[in-house]
Formats: structure tokens, sequence, C-alpha cells
């Protein structure tokens, strides 16, 4: 079996050929193109067809025809062209939502929830209590230019009057959908059952085109977010898609529905952390917007960063986290003024590629910025059901460390997931192991690895036709294991000791030392090569165990190794400016980052 | 040979320019097919509703939602001015009523039973469309606008700030690698579209506007003199609504870089002519380009035919530019096209391309860092 599967971004529509080689499927070719819904071209199918044509004249198989249409070939047949085409999508700005519910933290984060789960940006959420006044919210509601709205509101059988309210606001403010003309709004309404008969009434002018579900928060502790992704898949299918150039052909071509690219990344993250019972976090960095999803006991989380990209919002990351904030990654010397106007260069032709090795350490600190401050947002989003009755100890109430309440316990974490542009395409594995840790830092014991080529969204959309060819891919084609970061919680004194360790493998010890704190210590380990990593953290630093209280864990291999980190949690950096770039040099040394550092 | 598809801006001496005039919504179209119009001329005008205020009628009366619609003393559709009251209680004994206000000039939207709210709808906002070129109305669409042709030289530029504007091009130096300054800026070119070859200066920005000069079209600006002119250092590409009183265009992007000659020496070859122009731009999904379309008297059909077909393909001997450092801005002509990969110096594999450089030095670059000089 032949499969040519491509994910349509923002940036560039990639292609991938998954072949069934005595009897196991692997991914064999890769190809890429530039997306083409932009004018002049204005057609996908430019791009998919470009895209797909590299991939033929890597491979050797004739993929497409002379029309530019994808080859198919007779079940059975060893000719020409490709079993099964699929596709993922995300260009065209993806799928741009708003959402309200009646309370902010409650049936609007739901909303916000159901509507982040299926893969789609979320412009604005609304709520009764969003602390801007009604005027302002019709206002912010007008000016925005969604392809659907999700309203939900009211625990079934609960008030229905905040839920109308909410209604009979956005119903005036008439929101004009972002492709204009004749397309009329997709409304989903997924919020109190007694009160719909009272929105099909508010929605019925010819504007909108109302569908209503079941309700995404039936009851104060319970979450129903399923019927809600599911209708937005199928509206986005049916309206949106329907109306981005060249879909309407694209979705003919192909033999499964074209999925929003995050909610395929979604789907096989969710069965990694279900076949292997573990936690995971996994980062999309794409050119527009960073995607991270989490699944931490068993609960999946996603949110879009939406100006937090390497592209197209390369600038706003430089400006959201100021400039000396992303130069402290840097340890070569950089001329401000000219760096600025590299990245607005950067910013107005988005698909270029850094050239040089200056460029290449400069795109790979606004990188380590930009995952930041997506996790920042992650951890604060992804949080137990608010509006639930807690106990909560005299400790919790005085919390007020970043990402309180957040579900994603980095020390649970058990295996963080890189992909996207600048993580996949790294030169070397150790960059992106390095800019991993630097942006994510992980506690305790924590695997790293990296979608090979970004796959996982090609992957996701396959699993929805053909389970085992996207696991077998999943398995030995798309994840490459990088290594392990093994690292204390707690403030360290740089240059005091941290901690001690000792990497004992099957033939006995491998490594072992004392670091201070400010450093690190690299430890190769090949891939597949099993071991015990225990660490001994200084009076203060926890690993896991308890602060000051040794830990150890098996571990294996990967590409890179094993990292055993003392810079502390957070991250500390000397102050002085001279200090900080020799201790930056230092790292990058030690990990090996680049050939010519 | 390796066929590829690269995204390229459009520089044309000589095309046909078409555009789609239309209204946000729906109302009356001024012109008709046939029509030959100016570029400040009206071709369509409506209104836009009014902004919405909620009223929170029965719970200013103290009574519930559903008592409140026998208790307005205005009806769905009628006017009310700001301070008028709408609704009354009944009172103990027709004494002590309550009333409830409008907080706005305008009609009463609806009045909801179930949530005890009043909606009020602001006046309407008056919107005009402008033909933007001096052309003729080609098509009009009943309602909606029309769209108007012309044959025009036509230039897209890299990244603009600032909406349309129109007036005579003017050019402010005679070389393409010289920047603008102030000192180049004077009262005469009040309402004219002005261009220079080099990098414009904050300066030079400053003096324009003081000056009254429509717009400026430069080779760049750098990001510093930007963030000045906007107030704020801008993080995502989708600009042209700006409220700066002018229009700036840049051809080839951030830093001190010359505009390509082949764009220089066309707009030195339409000086005194009427330009229209846009900065409007918005790098995301449906990329939109700062534009400058210059109406001609007559087009050549050598140039209408070249439209189309081969735009995007990248073959021995395309005009490019390098779009991205350590090359960034240099012109030539792809001299090899490498069907596989290779390593650059970042110790990335990518496809690659080799540029002869327009003084004759080749280089190799990433494919992704060219553009195409359309024409």
């Amino acid at each position: 079996m032949r499969i040519v599967a491509t994910d349509c971004g923002s940036t560039t529509t990639k292609a991938i050929l998954i072949e069934e080689i005595d009897g196991v499927f692997r991914q064999t070719f890769r190809a890429e193109a530039p997306t083409t819904v932009e004018e002049p071209l204005a057609d996908v199918t430019i791009g998919v067809t470009n895209s797909i044509t590299e991939l033929q004249e890597l491979s050797g198989y004739r993929l497409v025809a002379d029309d530019g249409t994808i080859i198919r070939r007779a079940a059975g047949s060893k000719g020409d062209g490709c079993d099964v085409y699929i596709s993922t999508s995300s260009a065209g700005g993806g799928l741009q939502m708003m959402v309200a519910g009646v309370v902010r933290e409650m049936t609007a984060e739901s909303a916000k929830r159901a509507a982040l789960g299926a893969g789609a940006i979320v412009m604005d959420t609304i709520a009764s209590n969003d602390r801007r006044r009604p005027h302002e919210q019709i206002q912010r509601i007008r000016e925005l230019r969604p392809d659907m709205v999700l309203i939900s509101g009211g625990t079934d059988g609960g008030d229905g009057k905040k839920v109308v309210e909410l209604a009979e606001l956005i119903a005036p403010a008439r929101p004009r959908p972002r492709f204009g003309g004749e397309y009329r709004l997709p409304l989903i309404f997924a919020g109190n059952k007694a009160v719909r008969g009272d929105i099909e009434r508010i929605f019925s002018s010819e504007g909108f085109a109302l569908s209503v579900v079941d309700n995404l928060r039936p009851t104060l502790e319970q979450e129903n977010l399923g019927p809600a992704r599911e209708r937005i898949h199928d509206v986005f299918l049916e309206h949106v898609m329907a109306h981005a150039p060249g879909y309407d052909k694209l979705i003919e071509w192909t033999n499964a529905p074209i999925m929003p690219t995050p909610g395929a990344v979604g789907d096989i993250l969710q069965a990694i952390a279900r076949e292997r019972k573990i936690n995971v976090v996994g980062v999309d960095i794409g050119g527009a917007t960073t995607d991270l999803f989490s699944v931490f006991g068993g609960i999946f989380n996603r949110t879009v960063s939406a100006n937090l990209g390497m592209s197209y919002s390369v600038s706003n990351v430089c400006a959201e986290a100021g400039m000396e904030q992303v130069l402290r990654w840097v340890h070569l010397d950089m001329d401000e003024r000219e760096l600025r106007n590299r990245v607005k260069n950067k910013m107005i032709r988005p698909t270029t590629i850094p050239q040089t090795h200056d460029a290449l350490v400069f795109e790979q600190a606004v990188a380590r910025e930009a995952l930041r401050l997506a996790y920042a947002q992650h951890r604060a989003f992804a949080t137990k059901l608010k509006g639930v009755q807690q106990q909560r100890t005299v400790g919790d109430t005085f919390r007020q460390d970043e990402g309180a309440g957040s579900i994603v316990d980095p020390m649970l974490l058990d295996l963080l997931v890189a992909s996207g542009g600048v993580l996949s395409h790294a030169p070397r594995f150790e960059q992106t192991f390095l800019l991993m840790i630097d942006s994510f830092e992980p506690t305790g014991f924590t695997a790293i690895a990296k979608d090979s080529i970004f796959m996982m969204p090609h992957l996701g959309v396959l699993a929805s036709i053909n389970t085992r060819a996207a696991m077998e891919v999943f398995e030995r084609d798309c994840l490459v294991p990088l290594g392990w970061c093994a690292a204390p919680k707690g403030e360290v004194r740089i240059g005091k000791p941290a901690l001690s360790f000792e990497l004992r493998g099957e033939r006995g010890v491998i490594a072992k030392g004392a670091l201070n704190g400010g450093e690190f210590r690299l430890v190769r380990l090949a891939m597949g090569e099993r071991a015990t990593l225990e660490v001994r953290p200084e009076r203060g630093l926890d690993m896991g165990a308890g602060a000051g209280k040794p830990a150890s864990r098996a571990i294996e291999g990967g590409a890179v190794g094993v990292l055993i980190d003392a810079r502390g949690r957070p991250l500390q950096f000397p102050k002085d400016h001279a200090e900080r770039r020799k201790a930056v040099a230092s790292w990058v040394e030690a990990a090996e980052v680049y050939e010519h550092a | 040979m390796t066929k590829a598809y690269t995204p390229g801006l459009k520089v044309a001496a000589s095309t046909i320019y078409r555009v789609r005039r239309l209204l946000p919504v729906p109302g009356d179209v001024r012109v008709q097919v046939g029509a030959r119009v100016q570029a400040d001329a009206v071709i369509a005008e409506t209104f836009l509703d009014g902004d919405v205020f909620p009223v929170k009628a029965a719970s200013l009366l103290g009574v519930q939602p559903g008592e409140l619609p026998p208790l307005m003393l205005k009806k769905v559709g009628d006017p009310v001015q700001t301070g008028e009251v709408i609704a009354q209680s009944k009172g103990i004994f027709g004494m002590m009523r309550t009333q409830a206000k409008s907080t706005a000039a305008g009609t009463i939207e609806s009045i909801s039973g179930t949530t005890g709210m009043v909606l009020l709808r602001g006046p309407q906002t008056p919107v005009q469309v402008r033909a933007f070129v001096c052309g003729e109305v080609v098509e009009v669409m009943p309602r909606e606008g029309a769209v108007i042709e012309t044959p025009a030289a036509f230039i897209q530029g890299i990244f603009g700030v600032g909406g349309e504007s129109w007036g005579p091009l003017v050019a402010a130096s005679p070389q393409p690698t010289e920047d603008l300054t102030a000192l180049q800026i004077s009262s005469a070119m009040q309402g004219a579209v002005v261009f220079a070859g080099g990098r414009m200066t904050a300066e030079a920005i400053a003096a324009a506007r003081a000056a009254g000069v429509a717009a400026l079209v430069c080779g760049g600006i750098d990001d510093a003199d930007l963030k000045d002119v906007l107030g704020h250092d801008l993080g995502v590409a989708v600009t042209g609504n700006e409220r700066i009183g002018i229009t700036l265009i840049v051809t080839e992007g951030f830093g001190s870089i010359a505009m390509a000659r082949r764009t220089f020496d066309l707009l030195m070859s339409l000086v005194g002519k009427q330009a229209s122009v846009n900065g409007a731009t918005q790098i995301r999904a449906g990329v939109i380009r700062p534009e400058i379309t210059v109406p001609l008297a007559e087009c050549s059909s050598a140039s209408l035919a070249s439209r189309g077909g081969t735009a995007g393909l990248l073959l021995i001997g395309t005009p490019v530019r390098i779009i991205r450092d350590p090359y960034f801005g240099l012109l030539g002509s792809v001299s090899r096209l490498p069907e596989k990969p290779e390593a650059l110096a970042s110790g990335s594999i990518a496809r690659v391309l080799e540029v002869q450089l327009d003084d004759g030095s080749r280089v190799t670059v990433p494919r992704a860092n060219v553009e195409l000089i359309e024409s």
C-alpha cells in the first residue's frame, strides 16, 4: 500500500510518502513546497501538487498526472500513483472562532477548551463577567471576523436567563464572517438545553446558520466536550473549508475528511499517552502560532498562542518577550538594530530560512522565548474544572507561583515532544534537545523526543482510517528519542554545590559526578541503551522524592543522551552581562549544540 | 529540469489593473458600467448599523423580566434621546414610580421579556467607497459596488502602513541608492506621492507628514523608525488602518536597502502622473501587499499576454531577489538549480539554487530565500 499525506500549513505544505514494506508501514520520503492560498495563485491545491511533485522526484514514483491531480492506482496494482491520499490543514489562518459563555472561569472556559481541542484559534472569549461592559463586548464582537461562534452557558436545569442575555447581545452585534458575502455565520449552541427555544428565536435571522448540540457543561462537576468538538469539525468542513481558496477541490481529492492540523496532532498525542500510560506535553511551533498539547492523568488540554510563532509572528515574540530576554540566550556578538530589522524582514517574508550560523543562533533564541511564553499560557489554562468545590490547604491558598493550580505539573511530566519547523528542522539533535530544556524547564526526570519531520498531523488523520499504519509509522519513523533531562526543582546558588549523580548501565557505572549551581553535564547514552540514573540533590532542591532526598529512574538512551541540569528551576542566569554570556557559551559548548560554537 | 514555485512581487510597466470596490454592507451604487471615474469619485455609499447599547430596564425598575414589556413607554423601532424615559414602573398607588432611561440616542432595537433587557441602536454611520483609481467602470454589482479597470503601471511593495491615498508622483532623488532625508522634502510636495530609492529616515517621514505629503515610497525603513512613527512595536504585519496622516510603502524591506533598479526606473518614467497607493499589508492568510498603481492612457498587448502562465515558476535565467542575509537585497538571475538538498553554513540541509548576481559573481542560497521579480 502507498499512502500520500499532506499538511497544508500557513507557510509550507508538507508531503510524506508512507509505504508498506515487508508487511510493516514505513515513512519513506518527504517533500515540501510553499503553501499557495494567497494571491496570485489563491488555490491550495497548487502547493499540494508542488509538494507531491517533489515527492515524486525524490521517490521515483509517478504520483502527479499531467493535469496536476494526484494519480490513484487500482486496488492491488503495483503501478504509478498512490492508494490513499489524506490531508490536514491550518492554512488560511486555520480555524478561527469566537466563544462565549456565562461565567468566564466555568462555561466560557469549557467552551474555549472545546474550541481549542477541536483545533481552533480562539479570537476572543465573551463572558458575562469578563470585566467588559456590554457595549464594549458588542463592539468587540462587531470587530471580529470569526469562522464560527460557539455559545455555552448554564447547566442543564440551571439558570437560563444569563445565557439568553448573552445571545441577545451577540445577535444584534451581527458578527461578520471572515469570508464575507453570502456566507452565513455558523453558530453552535452548547448550553442549557432548557433555553434552546429562546436561542433558536434569537438567531432565526438570515445571517446565522445555527446548530444545537448537547450542553458542554451539563453539571458543574462534568464537562462534556465531545458533541461540541465534533460539530466544530463538521462545520469546519462544511462551511469554512468550502470557502477557502481551492479547498473545494482538495476535499474531493482526499480519502478522509480534512482535519484542522492541531486537531490531528492532539489525536495522536492522546493515543500515545493512552498506550504508554504516561503524562505527555507536545508542542508544535509554527510560523504564526504555537500549539501546546498536554495529557495529564488522561485529561487532554490544548492551547494556541495565536501570536507566538517563528515567521508571521516573530516580531510579536520579540515585542512580547522583550529583545533583552531573547538576547540572553545568545553567546555571540550581535548588533541589536540589525537584529530588529532582520526580525521584521522575517515577518514580511515568512518563508525564508537561516543560511548563516549567526542567523540560526538568533532564530533559536527567539524560539526559546516563544516556547517559554506559550508554555506559561498553557499551564495557566490547563487547570481542574473551576466552579467545583475543592478542599484547599492553607499552603494552597498562599501559593502564587506561575501555573499554580495547573494540572500540568513539570515534576509529573514523563515525555516532552517537540515539533514544528524550528525544532524539527534544527540541524543538530543537540539544538532541539537544549532548546526544549531551556524553554520548558522540566523538573525531575523527563524524556524528550522530537517529531522527526513533523508528521504527527499526517499520522493523526491517518489514524482515523488506518490505525495500524499510523501507529507503526509513529513508533518507527516519527518519534526520535533525544534523551532525558534530570533537573531538581528549586533555586540554586550559582557556583555552590547543587547535586551529585550516578548513571549506572548494565555493565557498571557510565558516569558520576557532582555539579554546582549554574552548571549542567551531558552524558552520551546511545539510542536504546538502558541505564539507571540516581540524582542526590542538596538541601532545598527536589527531584520528586522530596527536598534534599535522592531519586532514581530507569532511563533509555537517545540521539543526544542524558542532561543532568543544575541550573535551577526556575532557570537562573548570572546577572552580569559578561558572566551571562560566558555561562551561555559554556552551556552551548557542554551540550555540543553547534559544530563551531 | 527541476521546477519549483516561489512567490514574487509584481512590478509591471504596463498591465490591466482591475480593482473591486465593495461596500462592507449592502447599499447604493452610484455609477454605471462604462462610466469614467476619477480616483476620488464616490461610487457607492451606505450606512453602517449604529452601536448597540443595552439597558437593564427590568432591573432598573425592580421588576421581573416578564413584567417589563407592558411597562415600556417606547416600542421597538421608536426613536429615543439620551436620558429619555423608556420604561416606568406602576409604583404604589401611582406614586414612587421608578424609571429606566435611555443611555444613548437612537432607536429601540429589542425588548426582552426573558432577560428584562432593552437594546438601543445608535445612529447609523455613513460609509462611502471611492473609485481609488482613475479608470472605467467595467462591472457593477448591484447594492455591493463596482469594478474599476484601467491600463496601468503596477508595483507591489513588500510592506506598508496607512491606507489608500492618491496624488501626483514626485521623485525626491534621482538615485536608487540615496536615502530619503528631511532636506529632500518640500512644501511643494503637499498631496503628492513621493518616492526615493534608499531608506526613508525618521526625519524625512516627520518632514513629509508636516508638509502634507500623501504617501512616501522608498526601498527600506528602519524598524526603530517605524516604531517611532506608529508609537508601538509592530508585532504582526496586519496594517492599513493606522491614522498617521501619511501612507508609507517600502519595496524591499527593513534596513538600509536600495530599491530594485527596475522598480526605481519604472517610477522615474512615471513622474508627474497621478498615482494611487495603498499601504495595507496583511502577511497572514490571504496575503495582501501594498500597491502603487499609476493609470496609463493605454496598455500594450504584450504585457497582457505575459500575465499568469509562468507566474511563480523558478527556471534557469529567472530574475530573482535574495531576501535573507547574508545576501539580503541583492538581485540576479538563477544560474543553477540542483535537485539534491545541500548543506548550508547554518548546518541545515535545504534545497538550494545558485544566483548569478548583477555584478557577475555567483552565490548559493536556499530556494526559500529568493523571490521572483515578476513582470
